[in-house]
């Protein structure tokens, strides 16, 4: 796509022309800063309000007024039980999705670098990743629910009820196996980089010094990979830890992970004050990703360094 | 040692198809099942009644007038929200880029923000924005919009970035300028040609995004694809499942066409040519 041809210096003065100082030190920007305007307002609109109104609303009591009300609750068994149950989901699927999406990548990377199959996967990957939602829970639906193909094929032929102790699809076994399908994309799309920086050289190099595989991939490979690997786990936590839509569709009764809680508070116009509850469980959502993030970032710089 | 590098290829050649194969398995057998699902026609013979009906716009819109409603919502809302977001994000990375470049982290942390805030955070926040939207504007879904610019602001964010870092932008602004040119010519005439496939990559990715959102449109009661559907698996489960699966064919072959388009030249890192 480049559509210049590079001059060796394309700001070039002409013979006899004195050249203007290319980079003229403008002391007060504020007609530049006029051009980012929109874009801030906009954010502040959109994005900062919205965070302040969860913030502020958690702090605050039903007939207004600071209040630590709301917080308290989320001690209440049912929201912490609902907490525990959301970063237990996330850090399962989390963790599965890791190790299978690492050796999928990893699959790919010794394929050829712009071949057929490896376009294939990262596109399927990331419509699956990011795609997911309603569709999923419809796509196991169709597979493993009550008249599902997986489920009828297993019944008639093998003689196996696989809801022969209660229907676990729309529980959170169900969630844990749904999850784990956009998990695995996500990782592929997250690790493939840092897999793609691990060059053949090295092991050359290794072999050539007499190394096994296995010392190449515990004493090269792993410590180059194991932070990266690490923060793309982190990155899967926060994806699942936040995801609603697939679990919206396939759970329709009880609210087992936190933020089918926050659509009862959302929805629930029987109880007043709810909605400041709601507020307070959408505030501990925050802190828990804000935290999971922050961590994902730190092992960013340390991987950035080799990856450059 | 090309014994030794043959043999390795084998062996990775091996790996690669056992985890492919077994994944493979694992992930097409959902979508095959949708497949079977839709097709299934009275009695357990096959039949291609849900695929007649869904393309065929004028009956689908008779039969299944909230799903109708949802497809053309959706669609109104992809082309307001890639609008949008080009025009809102585009100008200024470039602008903070040419003449602002103290401001380059602030942008790029408010655009990576939406990342750490969940959806359904956001439409805790956004209920009270909506209201003021709802008043001035009306409820329409296309309202949407403002939402979805937000929620795909990181990832148009950093397409952008990456093809603005391919280039350099300043050499280019400065002769574009000393040739007489105004900020506008630079931007529209100079930088943006350059990073086309950057911005139609950005525009691809809010389409696929905007297309599979369902937290927002659903807890702020307004409509689009995946409401409907949703509201559809409650009565007509086939038909969802139909429409679940043509909209997940359609942005895989977006994505394709993406990468088939765009990245080629671009992904080469300068490691393979040195």
């Amino acid at each position: 796509m480049a559509l210049v041809t590079h001059h060796p210096d394309p700001v070039a003065p002409a013979p006899g022309v004195r050249p203007l100082p290319a980079r003229r030190r403008i002391r007060l920007p504020g007609g530049a800063l006029l051009g980012v305007v929109p874009f801030f307002a906009y954010v502040v609109v959109f994005l900062a309000i919205p965070t302040l109104v969860v913030a502020i609303g958690a702090f605050t009591g039903d007939s207004g007024g600071f209040t630590l009300d709301n917080v308290a609750r989320l001690g209440d068994s049912y929201i912490l039980t609902a907490f525990g149950r959301s970063i237990l989901l996330s850090a399962v699927t989390a963790l599965v999705g890791a190790v299978l999406g690492a050796l999928l990548g990893y699959a790919l990377v010794t394929a050829k670098p712009d071949g057929l199959l490896r376009r294939v996967v990262t596109a399927a990957s990331g419509v699956l990743a990011q795609f997911g939602g309603v569709t999923l829970a419809f796509a196991f639906i169709a597979t493993i629910g009550l008249s599902g193909f997986v489920t009828e094929f297993l019944r008639d032929r093998v003689g196996v009820d696989i809801y022969a102790s209660g229907v676990w699809l729309f529980e959170l076994p169900g969630l844990l196996l749904v999850y784990t399908y956009f998990q695995i994309p996500l990782m592929v799309i997250v690790f493939l980089p840092a897999l793609d920086g691990i060059r053949p050289q090295w092991r050359e190099a290794a072999a050539s010094l007499g190394g096994s595989t296995w010392q190449y991939w515990r004493m090269v490979a792993m410590p180059l990979l194991a932070p990266p690997f690490l923060g793309a786990t982190l990155l899967l936590f926060a994806n699942s830890f936040s995801a609603y839509a697939t679990a919206a569709a396939l759970v329709s009764q009880g609210s087992p992970i936190v933020p089918l809680q926050i659509r009862g508070a959302l929805t629930s116009e029987v109880v007043l004050g709810q909605q400041n509850l709601g507020k307070a469980m959408a505030l501990g959502m925050i802190v828990v990703v804000a935290i999971v993030m922050w961590l994902y970032a730190l092992l960013q710089k340390r991987s950035a360094k080799w990856l450059g | 040692m090309a014994g030794v590098i043959r043999r390795r290829a084998r062996r990775q050649r091996l790996f690669r198809w056992i985890v492919l194969g077994v994944l493979g398995v694992f992930f097409l057998l959902p979508l095959l099942a949708m497949l079977e699902f839709t097709t299934r026609g009275t009695g357990g013979s096959f039949s291609l009644e849900t695929w007649r009906l869904l393309a065929d716009w004028p009956k689908l819109s008779q039969t299944y007038p909230d799903l109708a409603t949802g497809i053309a919502a959706s669609l109104g809302q992809v082309l307001l929200t890639v609008g949008l977001t080009l025009v809102l994000l585009v100008p200024t990375v470039i602008w903070v880029r040419l003449r602002l470049p103290r401001l380059r982290r602030v942008v790029e942390f408010l655009c990576l923000l939406p990342l750490t805030i969940p959806a359904i955070v956001l439409v805790v926040g956004l209920a009270p924005v909506y209201a003021w939207v709802t008043y001035l504007l009306g409820g329409s879904s296309l309202t949407l919009t403002f939402a979805y610019t937000i929620l795909v602001l990181p990832y148009a964010y950093r397409s952008v970035d990456a093809g603005l870092s391919a280039i350099d932008v300043r050499t280019l602004a400065e002769a574009a300028r000393s040739l007489g040119a105004g900020w506008t010519t630079v931007i529209w005439r100079v930088v943006l040609p350059n990073i086309r496939s950057a911005v139609l990559s950005a525009a691809f990715l809010t389409v696929a995004l905007v297309l599979g959102e369902f937290t927002i449109a659903s807890l702020l009661n307004r409509t689009n694809l995946q409401v409907a559907v949703n509201l559809l698996g409650k009565s007509s489960a086939t038909m969802s499942v139909a429409v679940s699966l043509a909209a997940l064919v359609l942005a895989f072959v977006l994505l394709l066409l993406l990468s088939l388009v765009g990245g080629g030249r671009r992904r080469t890192s300068p490691k393979e040519t040195s």
